[in-house]
């Protein structure tokens, strides 16, 4: 039973192998190959038992994490924007099949005809009034006394037993079909070139494998691929360009292009400001709340503690919106309170530092709560007779604070903290809700508003450039921001082990 | 009088010290919840511009409420729907994924356990959003073959989530296993229980609490996800409430106040409803993982 089914699994994955296989999408192949055979050897192998139990996570994991990182660390190293999304091979396809005028231009008149089957027959007729006719392969001219051909009000048609002349809107749906007709006369090749017309052409372009080469065949101009464009010897390039492997570029941009380099800094400093004074402030002011809560004798604790949640547990899409209604600079509640008490309009999001201002307020109290939370949990692992001894030994309540309490609590919060700090670093949500990097920054070289952080940047040069979506440079600063990131998660992992090793 | 009195000089005193902390307590939370009930009240106003709200209204009016689920332009229903679906689907698949390979992890010994381990814990930490211009590229790769999982389909960005909330689970539920004794399944074995058996009927029952942690982790994360979401789907009919809020917030945000308000306010309550029942899980397990005792 077990075998069988694995029987009609194994043949589906071979199938749609071999389907990925002709079309050359071997990425997907690999991965079809890689649950294949790992669910073979699951399934066989007695010995392979855990992968039963691993298979489903694990294919996920690589297929959404793994490869995407990979893929994503290949990006970085090319040129993929806007104008160079192509392979090179599909450019070249594309370019070879791109036609210039032919020197002496004919012009041929066509009724197209429909076999019952579909099959396509054309009579062409050129401005000598010479017919042929076409099966969109070849060209076979007609003597004028062909027996097909029939003459009714001045027009000559074609009479082919099984085949209809094609008319009316009929006309206008074979016209796709028609325009990828290339039918080669002499030396030059027909297309279609208007409704009713087809047109002699020649090849613009040809490329040649070995030398590597496109060679315009009316200038004669070879054009050598450099930089994911063909460019000629002159510095002429034809659009579209290809993807290419600019190796360390991207990132070389960042750090010496004067113009990237500065964006980069600014976004990143204030991506560092941003994280740290959000996590400051609001663990300060959760640790306060914890502490004016952490009274066993206090009435309605628990009620106090689940209103004071509602901040976290709200969704941070829409507490983004609701603040960025109130900070409105012309209708929103705050600018109608100041304005009616003292006549001041305050610019809570479109002035840079006002901006950057109020995202941290909001975000402090988006995350209070949390800090709260865990502010208490650890304030009541703290054991009595510490403060006692503190008493005894007289010191007063700021006293006690600041040397008993607070360096107990640093040991169990400190890698939280830290944690905090890492998605603060990466919290693309609210930024991008609030106020989506703006204000602008005059002088800009990539779009880097005022208030945007490293990964809304990344974002946006991604998915909002003004001169297109540069994927390239977009991937190099995801690299560099996940260093940060792993750093900080190092440190967090080293400080926690290491805490654990003092406390307990 | 003489009571009142009496109770007066009982608890006055009390009252009075306790007094100032329980007002302080009381700023804090009128802050805590200022924008909250602001939010409500702009969603009953009259007035649907943000220009013309007042905190306490002038009379009370659901309109926004049936404006929301009737502007054909803006099919907020679907949206609530497409999210609800989309968070489950991807929570309970989480749920059942991540149970079996941190089983895996806690109770067999094979080789590469250690380095894949490490390897999780290296993988989790990188923000799964980073790789967002790959994931386009690679769903839009997918979906040239099977156009059910590519770009803008739900199927294609629950994949993506559940990628996404692999590592960290699979560590959350290695550690609860880890604490289960093995000692129960061993029993179970020997009264002739196949391995998957003892499984599925013996350790799940035991770890429920986490699978309901994993739970809430995962829908509450894939609920307010905005990202992802906002560049795999297109097309008003796909999308989720966070980018379906988005898009309808992005014009004539001021005049749009009370119908989006009202969104708000049912976006934060049908979470609210899911939330509430299971919080004390999350507490427990935020402290749990915080606090040595």
């Amino acid at each position: 039973m077990k075998i069988l089914l694995l029987g009609i699994v194994d043949a589906v994955v071979v199938w749609a192998g071999v389907g990925l296989g002709t079309q050359n999408a071997y990425a997907l192949l690999s991965l079809l190959l890689l649950g294949g055979v790992g669910l073979n050897i699951a399934i066989l192998s007695r010995r392979a038992y855990p992968l039963r139990y691993l298979l489903p996570s694990l294919l996920v994991l690589f297929g959404m994490v793994v490869y995407p990182i990979l893929y994503n660390v290949y990006i970085s190293f090319t040129n993929l924007q806007t104008g160079n999304l192509l392979q090179k091979s599909q450019v070249i396809h594309l370019l070879e099949n791109r036609y210039a005028p032919a020197p002496e231009e004919t012009i041929y008149a066509y009724q197209a005809y429909l076999s019952d089957k579909d099959e396509l027959l054309l009579l062409l007729t050129d401005e000598q009034g010479q017919h042929f006719l076409s099966q969109g392969k070849t060209l076979e001219p007609l003597r004028p006394d062909d027996q097909r051909l029939v003459t009714q009000d001045g027009t000559t048609g074609l009479d082919v037993p099984g085949y209809h002349a094609v008319t009316g809107p009929a006309l206008y749906q074979l016209l796709p079909r028609l325009e990828t007709l290339a039918i080669p006369v002499d030396n030059a090749t027909l297309r279609l070139s208007g409704i009713r017309q087809f047109k002699t052409v020649i090849k613009q372009y040809s490329y040649n494998p070995k030398t590597d080469r496109l060679v315009d065949l009316q200038t004669a101009i070879s054009y050598a691929p450099v930089d994911g464009r063909f460019t000629s010897a002159a510095g002429k390039t034809i659009e579209p360009g290809f993807q290419t492997w600019v190796g360390a570029r991207n990132f070389v941009r960042i750090f010496s292009s004067a113009a990237i380099g500065k964006d980069f800094l600014r976004v990143f400093l204030w991506t560092v400001v941003w994280a740290m004074l959000s996590v400051f402030l609001s663990f300060s002011l959760g640790l306060s709340f914890a502490l004016l809560l952490n009274d066993r004798k206090l009435h309605f604790r628990l009620v106090y503690r689940t209103l004071l949640l509602v901040p976290y547990v709200m969704p941070v899409f829409i507490s983004a919106f609701v603040w960025r209604g109130m900070f409105n600079e012309n209708f929103g509640i705050f600018n109608r309170i100041l304005g009616d008490l003292f006549h001041v309009q305050v610019p809570w999001l479109t002035n840079a530092m006002w901006a950057r201002a109020s995202l941290i307020m909001i975000n402090v109290w988006l995350s209070f709560p949390y800090m709260m939370l865990i502010s208490l949990g650890a304030l009541q692992s703290i054991p009595d007779q510490l403060y006692e001894a503190a008493r005894v030994d007289g010191a007063g309540a700021w006293r006690r604070f600041w040397s008993v309490t607070l360096p107990l609590l640093m040991i169990s919060l400190a890698p939280l903290l830290i944690g905090s700090f890492a998605f603060a670093f990466n919290n693309f949500t609210l930024i991008y809700l609030v106020t989506a990097g703006r204000p602008a920054v005059l002088g800009a070289a990539t779009p880097a508003g005022a208030t945007d952080i490293l990964i809304s940047w990344t974002y946006r040069i991604s998915f909002q450039g003004g001169s297109g979506n540069n994927y390239g440079l977009a991937a190099a600063i995801s690299i560099l921001i996940f260093v940060m990131i792993a750093t900080i998660s190092a440190i967090g992992f080293r400080m926690s082990r290491h805490l654990e090793e003092v406390y307990g | 009088m003489a009571r009142f009195a009496a109770l007066l000089r009982r608890w006055g005193p009390i009252f009075l010290r306790r007094f100032p902390r329980h007002l302080l307590i009381w700023i804090i939370i009128a802050y805590a919840l200022f924008p909250v009930l602001w939010i409500f009240s702009a969603s009953v106003n009259p007035t649907s511009s943000l220009s013309q709200q007042k905190l306490i209204p002038d009379h009370i009016t659901w309109d926004h409420y049936r404006t929301l689920f009737t502007d054909p332009n803006y099919p907020f229903a679907t949206w609530l729907l497409n999210t609800l679906k989309i968070s489950g689907i991807t929570a309970v698949a989480t749920v059942i994924l991540c149970a079996l390979s941190g089983y895996a992890f806690s109770r067999f010994r094979f080789t590469g356990r250690r380095v894949s381990l490490l390897a999780l814990l290296l993988i989790q930490m990188f923000p799964q959003m980073l790789a967002i211009v790959a994931i386009f590229f690679i769903l839009r790769m997918i979906g040239d073959y099977a156009p059910a999982l590519g770009i803008n389909t739900h199927l294609g960005l629950i994949m993506v989530y559940l990628g996404g909330a692999m590592g960290f689970n699979t560590y959350l539920m290695k550690g609860y296993f880890d604490t289960v004794p093995r000692s129960l399944e061993e029993s179970a074995m020997v009264d002739g229980a196949t391995p998957f058996q003892a499984f599925v009927r013996i350790m799940l029952p035991l770890v429920r609490p986490i699978l309901a942690v994993i739970f809430i982790i995962q829908f509450i994360t894939s609920y307010s996800e905005f990202i992802l979401a906002s560049v795999l789907l297109r097309g008003s009919e796909q999308l989720t409430l966070s980018v379906g809020l988005r898009f309808f917030t992005e014009q004539a945000f001021e005049r749009r106040w009370g119908p989006f308000a009202a969104g708000a306010i049912i976006g934060g309550a049908s979470f609210l409803l899911i939330f509430l029942p299971l919080q004390r899980f999350i507490v427990s397990g935020l402290t749990r993982g915080s606090v040595k005792e």
